[in-house]
């Protein structure tokens, strides 16, 4: 059923937050509309705001590992070598846990409904205790890992932290992607059927469905592990289980599923870039569905594949093979499959039709996102590579390069989501001269923290570990992850600060539509009122706006 | 310049509660799920091994039988109390909700019973841990649907006869429990 919020009315404020009856509010009801506020808008903000605190922590928790996988001398450089578990493990939470998924979700969260045509979220109070359930538990976590309740730590009472920490932020999650999925299903505009919803929308409902398909696997793992812990029976291996049983979820495949909207930020923003519709839009759905398989690795608790391309003779049967490498190529292949779909059509739709002559207008959002794309990309074909048993990459950094692909390729995408929608969300635009170096240094930042761990991991060299010894030529493959990181983290600061330059009032403001983009959210003012939309609007195509653009201008397009 | 798109018509009434509701589900059904996943694994190691599941103890299987019974009973309730709602019928609808959630409260007890009964402490050793795992998250679920279908009551009985959707909502959530239940007594209680 097309359906659309229809509380509050469009002639009322929604709330005191949004029409307060104190004109001049103290710093006080500022935060409290803040942190209970019922806007998605500033829900959104919040995950967002999470998010890049969490990228810059992740950031640079990488540089402080590269530092000390360069530093070839006896013990360790910057943390004492008893820390040095804490800072890997909490690295990888901090990437998925703390940057990748809470920026999509609050990008989603904040768009998604703008986007539906909705004046307001599905249960946005859900969303908001998600977060702080999210923010609550990131920081047990951190307290957890670094107090000896790490993965084979021995302090049960930190252990048990460290696992109720992980339930609470799959709860916030969960929270969170239950709004975002009932909006889309629930709150669309009339006339936006399911083959008219934009394509980050769509990208943030086949996210959120998988979320909500994978994550409670985990939160059964987790039960069992706390009592397991707790009462120190060791049936699940103790502390030390706590890897095998729940890893799937901090690993590749499941992350390409956290890192989807970014190829969604990429789909919505090929064609408003190169001012065209949309080509074979049912099969840029169908590859974003493609991707969103990555969620049944979480249902079947599966994230090691052993591929054998040449297998010894009387080594494995045929059967045996087999079954590794069908569930192999559904849950790694798929995902590929997927995105490559979603970059091939943005290709079609990109190429110049005769006798049309469009300029494509190239936005540090669309660099963003097109990078973005590229980088989950390599993440995705690396973590295929990884899993060849032939090439005996286990156990070395390799699968950490990939995992750096995904997760900042997704930060990427993300970064992109926010520089295109920040008129929407604050008025104005950020400042696309300034703003496309950061796409380029975002990159290169990238590649530079991953690339070198590809190489590494043909070179052994294992991961988990700091204190090796180095030949010259690893050393500088280490030297340039460590530059990575730095680059990434002086990226997204940069990024913070023009954010916050933009958001506080600086520049001008933007118009309602100054992208000439398709969708409905560019039909109402920047920034969007409480309640988004004056009025109900109808929706009669996949790209209303673009329509209107036509009728207006007498164009074919 | 602002391009306005025609204006649409009032749209028609929307399911969120219903839809979150069984989205909700589905994320409990893969809770579930996962748990009974991990179960059998586990099962299967321990009877690989020569021993029985559980180890020591036996578990009072009348007590588990009318845990099945009472959810299966409890379904007929929350149906004679979503027909009540959207007949308008209050005094009906007031006494479905109030056995629901006896039922719900009922069944909380028989698990105790069961626990009780068998007397095992939970640092017993695997089965124990495992045991305790499963059915005290069967247990966390029903309370949420006592909860579910208190505050559809409250809010019915307190005047929303209008608005049917919450009921509808927490009758879906038993009856997804009854399923995961059904589930866990088969494996846990049934096949052990």
């Amino acid at each position: 059923m097309t359906t659309i919020d229809t509380s509050p009315p469009a002639t009322t404020p929604v709330s005191a937050e949004m029409a307060p009856s104190d004109p001049t509010p103290t710093a006080l009801t500022a935060v409290g509309a803040w942190v209970t506020s019922s806007d998605h808008k500033r829900i959104g903000r919040l995950w967002i705001g999470g998010g890049l605190l969490g990228t810059v922590a992740a950031a640079a928790n990488g540089a402080v590992i590269g530092l000390e996988r360069i530093y070839s001398g006896v013990g360790t450089m910057v943390v004492p070598s008893a820390a040095v578990p804490q800072f890997i493990q909490s690295f990888r939470f901090l990437m998925i846990l703390a940057a990748v998924l809470p920026l999509l979700i609050g990008l989603a969260l904040a768009v998604v409904p703008l986007q539906l045509g909705a004046r307001a979220a599905a249960f946005p109070r859900l969303a908001l205790g998600g977060f702080w359930a999210w923010a609550v538990g990131v920081v047990m976590l951190m307290v957890a890992l670094f107090n000896g309740g790490r993965i084979g730590g021995a302090d049960t009472d930190m252990v048990g932290l460290h696992l109720l920490a992980h339930a609470m932020i799959a709860m916030g999650v969960l929270a969170a992607a239950a709004s975002i999925a009932t909006s889309v299903l629930t709150t669309r505009a009339p006339g936006m059927t399911m083959r008219r919803v934009p394509m980050f929308a769509w990208s943030a409902l086949v996210a959120s469905l998988g979320l909500i398909v994978a994550l409670p696997v985990m939160i059964g793992a987790v039960i069992y592990l706390f009592i397991d812990v707790r009462y120190g029976i060791g049936t699940f291996g103790g502390s030390e289980g706590i890897g095998n049983w729940i890893g799937w979820a901090f690993g590749q495949p499941l992350t390409f599923l956290f890192a989807l909207p970014a190829l969604g930020v990429f789909a919505e923003l090929v064609p408003v870039t190169f001012r065209t519709r949309q080509a074979l839009r049912g099969v840029v759905y169908a590859g974003l569905g493609l991707v969103g398989i990555a969620a049944l690795a979480g249902v079947t608790q599966q994230s090691i594949f052993s591929v054998l391309l040449a297998p010894e003779e009387g080594s494995a049967g045929t059967a045996e093979v087999a079954n590794e490498l069908i569930p192999f190529a559904i849950f790694n292949l798929l995902p590929i499959l997927g995105a490559v779909i979603v970059l091939a059509l943005g290709a079609l739709t990109a190429k110049p039709t005769k006798g049309v002559s469009t300029s494509p207008k190239i936005t540090a959002a669309f660099l963003f996102s097109f990078f973005g794309l590229g980088m989950v990309l390599v993440g995705m074909l690396g973590n295929a590579v990884h899993a060849i048993e032939d090439l005996g990459l286990r156990g070395t950094v390799f699968e950490e390069g990939a995992l750096v692909y995904v997760v900042y390729g997704g930060v990427l995408g993300a970064l992109g989501g926010i520089a295109h929608w920040a008129p929407k969300l604050w008025g104005r635009k950020m400042p696309e001269k300034k703003i496309i170096p950061l796409a380029l240094t975002g990159v290169l930042g990238t590649i530079l923290a991953s690339l070198p761990l590809y190489a590494a991991g043909f070179s052994d060299q294992p991961a988990g570990q700091v204190m090796i010894s180095l030949s010259s030529a690893e050393s500088a493959l280490n030297t340039a992850v460590l530059a990575g990181h730095a680059l990434m983290l002086l990226t997204v600061l940069a990024f913070v600060a023009l954010a916050l330059s933009t958001f506080t009032g600086d520049g001008v403001p933007a118009g309602d539509d100054p992208w000439e983009a398709h969708t409905i959210e560019w039909s109402t003012s920047s920034p969007a009122p409480g309640n988004n939309f004056p009025a109900v609007a109808m929706i009669t195509s996949a790209e209303p706006m673009l329509d209107l653009q036509a009728a207006t201008n007498g164009s074919p397009s | 310049m602002t391009l306005a798109l025609p204006a649409a018509p009032a749209p028609p009434v929307r399911r969120q509660i219903l839809v979150a509701t069984s989205l909700g589900c589905m994320a409990g059904t893969m809770l579930i799920g996962g748990m009974l996943g991990i179960w059998m694994t586990l099962r299967g190691r321990v009877v690989d091994g020569g021993d029985r599941f559980p180890e020591n103890y036996t578990i009072a299987e009348v007590a588990s039988n009318v845990m099945l019974m009472t959810i299966g009973a409890l379904l007929v309730f929350v149906q004679w109390a979503v027909y009540s709602a959207k007949r308008g019928d209050r005094v009906n609808f007031g006494i479905a909700q109030a056995v629901t959630v006896i039922l719900g409260v009922a069944f909380i007890n028989a698990q105790a019973f069961v626990y009780t009964q068998m007397g095992m402490p939970i640092a017993e050793g695997a089965y124990a841990g495992l045991f305790y795992a499963i059915t005290g998250t069967i247990i966390a679920l029903v309370v949420v649907g006592i909860v579910f279908s208190s505050v559809a009551a409250f809010r019915y009985l307190g005047g929303r006869t209008f608005d049917t959707e919450l009921v509808s909502a927490s009758a879906l959530y038993w009856y997804f429990l009854a399923v995961a239940f059904a589930a866990v007594w088969f494996f846990v209680y049934v096949t052990k």
